[in-house]
């Protein structure tokens, strides 16, 4: 166990072995995002009562699982950061802020224009709509309260605990279409009992899911290299880097 | 393919212009997101080399790093 933590507190290490990852995730990403969403927008069958506006379901509801669990990323490596004290564990929680609050934007953004056509309006205050706004402040919140120290170990402490704080958000969203009478309709993937999605609409959600889960991992493990090269741009490992890459 | 045409691809049945404005928008979104970190990355290194530069002084400047 002991080893692994060690190497995961490396900078070059990590540093390293995300461009390895990288190299293959990303192109992976990218075919897995085109095959999904093409699949989703030209060969799919409309619904038989919402018609073609469904099809934003291909982009709305990746980016909002993937908010979701990039909030569990975030508060996580919060938590570990607190802890341990250990500062990789900072940098992936700083990293995932900002990415969070785009997937959640995302979600937001889609889901308003899914509900002009479908509900005839564009925003209500609903309760799964308020929650997922308040997920969207949460992540601001933290990239914010991080420009807002001059101390960065001040800084990392006080996001952790806010993302710790926020954390009970969460539950709230996923239950929330269950809790409230909503607009929002329940959810159409279940774990527990039959999907209430047609086959043929299921399996190019679930690429689209899996493609956005792989997309957040690369743009988590970019920020974080950006990140590294920041706070390392003293150490050797970095300097050597920067003298290279300034050679071509 | 389900659409007949290019024109029925664009118009989705009155539902396009809301299909397509979520999607531009997301691909939008997520270009950016993918693109910040990449620059970001970039211009640190090129900073940290012109930094190093002229800490050595030297006009050639090239034995940096000895790699």
């Amino acid at each position: 166990m002991w080893p692994i933590f060690h190497k995961f507190g490396s900078p070059p290490w990590l540093y390293s072995i995300s461009g390895a990852i990288l190299r293959w995730l990303l192109p992976a990403t990218v075919i897995a995002l085109i095959v999904g969403v093409s699949w989703g927008l030209l060969f799919t069958s409309p619904d038989f009562r919402q018609g073609n506006s469904y099809r934003i379901i291909y982009i709305h509801v990746p980016a909002a699982v993937v908010a979701l669990a990039g909030y569990y990323v975030m508060a996580l490596a919060g938590a570990v950061s607190l802890i341990w004290r250990m500062k990789m564990a900072d940098v992936a929680m700083k990293a995932a802020a900002p990415i969070g609050a785009a997937f959640t934007f995302i979600a937001l953004f889609t889901g308003a224009v899914w509900g002009k056509p479908t509900w005839g309006t564009w925003w209500v205050w609903d309760a799964r709509i308020t929650s997922m706004l308040i997920l969207l402040f949460l992540y601001l919140g933290v990239v914010a309260l991080y420009e807002a120290f001059d101390n960065k170990e001040a800084a990392s402490k006080a996001c952790a605990v806010l993302s710790l704080v926020g954390m009970v958000n969460i539950p709230i969203i996923y239950k929330s279409v269950d809790w409230w009478y909503s607009l929002h309709q329940p959810a159409t993937i279940k774990f527990t009992e039959k999907s209430t999605i047609d086959p043929s609409m299921f399996y190019p959600l679930l690429l689209c899911i899996a493609a956005f889960y792989a997309l957040f991992t690369c743009c988590l493990l970019l920020n974080m290299r950006a990140e590294l090269i920041q706070r390392e741009s003293r150490t050797q490992w970095v300097k050597k880097l920067a003298s290279e890459s300034g050679k071509n | 393919m389900y659409f007949d045409s290019l024109h029925a691809l664009l118009t989705m049945d009155g539902h396009g212009v809301y299909v397509w404005s979520a999607y531009l928008v997301t691909f939008a979104v997520v270009v950016t997101v993918l693109a910040s970190p990449v620059r970001r990355h970039k211009r640190l290194l090129r900073q940290l080399a012109a930094e190093l530069k002229r800490q050595q002084g030297a006009p050639t400047g090239r034995t940096i790093g000895g790699g």
